[in-house]
């Protein structure tokens, strides 16, 4: 065991906030002493509450997460949140602003604030946004908040990872086919209307309503009631309705673990880690982090180019050389 | 080390309302191929150490218009020290005078750029730092 790794494990279950941030870059860095600290973390994680916070730019996600970090905390609950924005399909680049509105509780140690950048991942997370609410739950944090890049319509990559999805909506960006529409608008467990104070507010409501309305919900995994999601008023930036949105989410919870939602999602969200880390070892065998091939395949990128070999050829040659 | 993007914090302590600047300062450094974390305005030291901490920086930029950067600027230095975060890099901008300027690089601010500094002058400066040698930004 690597003892770096070792010592990194023992003060991320401390609760240690350098060893917390050093963690997560390393892992998502792709670092092999934080894939052993992670390994070596598994076991303490997977008791928090991961709440998902997903919505179009600008909708007020970061705000309404400050406000549920300031209503979590006077509960007593320690908080984590890892927040993404999208980094440049340029450069590599990014902007990560989501901390400029969530400055309540921004020195208070049970609260440790993540920002990550997409890094080329396309469904409004980063491929390690799950490693890094893995190190969060192992420091034992109650509750997670993950904020997603402001999504459009089809990413939707939080459902695989959050226990509880917050989809938030605003007055004015449509009408009512809009919440007929598939993706987005099918992943909520909770449906929160901010800016309530702007007018057009009581229209997104009633058309999410009359939307939801049509729906027959599969039942839970045990045969019962299936969840029904509730349309929330917020107005965030005053903090209104914020504890009504907290404990919905704890009525979520409450309906997932007596249902056996809550074990389904966990066991779908491990599954696929190990697809996700599959992949991704299967892709690094084969290319640099940049994307450009590794030098053991020089020459099959020869043939390649050269019109000799098929994309299907070089791939078939490269898992039958793949060594993990 | 392997490459990974290098992590800079843009704060602006202090009480003045000026981030343009810092905005300024934020976009030319995404546009190098640096995450970027920006936190707004009015940032108590400990509010920009505590970000610096969890999210795990390699620089802090520091933005000050409003006179207090003697002040502000080595505080913050010291106050990354004590959280046991002395090797992230911190550098500084504003209306400073060249003797504060002299002042602060004494007290372990690695930089300071006046108004109408050219921005790749901030790049070159943290790709040129020996600490980023072998940490090229992905795409360059």
């Amino acid at each position: 065991m690597d003892a770096t790794a070792a010592s990194l494990a023992d003060g991320v279950a401390r609760g240690d906030r350098r060893s917390i941030a050093r963690l997560i870059s390393l892992a998502e860095n792709d670092d092999p002493i934080g894939a052993e600290a992670l390994r070596i973390l598994h076991p303490r994680a997977g008791k928090a509450h991961v709440i998902g916070i997903t919505g179009s730019p600008g909708t007020g996600k970061s705000t309404l997460t400050d406000r549920l970090i300031e209503a979590a905390r006077r509960r007593g609950k320690t908080v984590g949140v890892v927040a993404v924005d999208p980094s440049s399909p340029y450069t590599g680049g990014a902007i990560l602003g989501d901390r400029i509105r969530m400055q309540s509780r921004s020195t208070d140690p049970a609260v440790f604030i993540r920002s990550m950048g997409t890094r080329g991942a396309l469904g409004g997370l980063s491929s390690h946004t799950a490693d890094a609410v893995k190190v969060l739950e192992a420091a034992g944090k109650d509750l997670v908040f993950v904020e997603t890049v402001g999504v459009g319509q089809a990413e939707v990559d939080v459902v695989r990872l959050a226990d509880t999805v917050v989809v938030v909506l605003v007055p004015n960006l449509g009408d009512d086919v809009q919440a007929v529409k598939a993706g987005l608008m099918e992943i909520a467990d909770l449906f929160v209307v901010n800016k309530g104070d702007l007018s057009g507010a009581d229209k997104v409501a009633a058309d999410v309503e009359a939307n939801l309305m049509l729906a027959h919900p599969p039942a839970a995994p045990d045969g019962g009631v299936p969840w029904s999601p509730p349309i929330l008023r917020t107005i965030a930036e005053r903090g209104e309705g914020v504890v009504a949105v907290l404990e919905a989410a704890a009525r979520h919870r409450a309906w997932s673990e007596t249902s056996g939602e809550w074990s389904r999602r966990r066991v779908r969200r491990v599954l696929d880690q190990v697809r996700a880390l599959l992949e991704r070892k299967v892709t690094l065998f084969a290319f640099e982090p940049d994307g450009t091939p590794r030098p053991a395949w020089k020459a099959l990128l020869g043939d390649l180019v050269a019109g000799r070999l098929s994309p299907q050829d070089a791939a078939g040659r490269l898992l039958a050389a793949f060594k993990p | 080390m392997t490459e990974r993007p290098i992590r800079v914090l843009v704060a602006k302590p202090g009480l003045d309302g000026h981030d343009r600047g810092a905005k300024v300062v934020a976009r030319a450094l995404r546009d190098a191929g640096f995450e970027v974390i920006y936190t707004g305005l009015r940032q108590t030291p400990q509010q920009i150490v505590a970000a610096a901490v969890q999210e795990d920086v390699d620089l802090v930029g520091l933005s000050c218009l409003s006179g207090a950067h003697m002040t502000l600027f080595p505080k913050i230095k010291q106050l990354l020290v004590t959280e046991g975060a002395e090797d992230v890099v911190v550098f500084g901008g504003g209306i400073i005078p060249d003797d504060d300027a002299a002042r602060l690089k004494a007290s372990g601010i690695e930089a300071v750029f006046g108004p109408g500094t050219d921005t790749r002058e901030i790049v070159r400066f943290i790709d040129q730092h020996p600490r980023f040698a072998a940490l090229r930004p992905v795409a360059a």
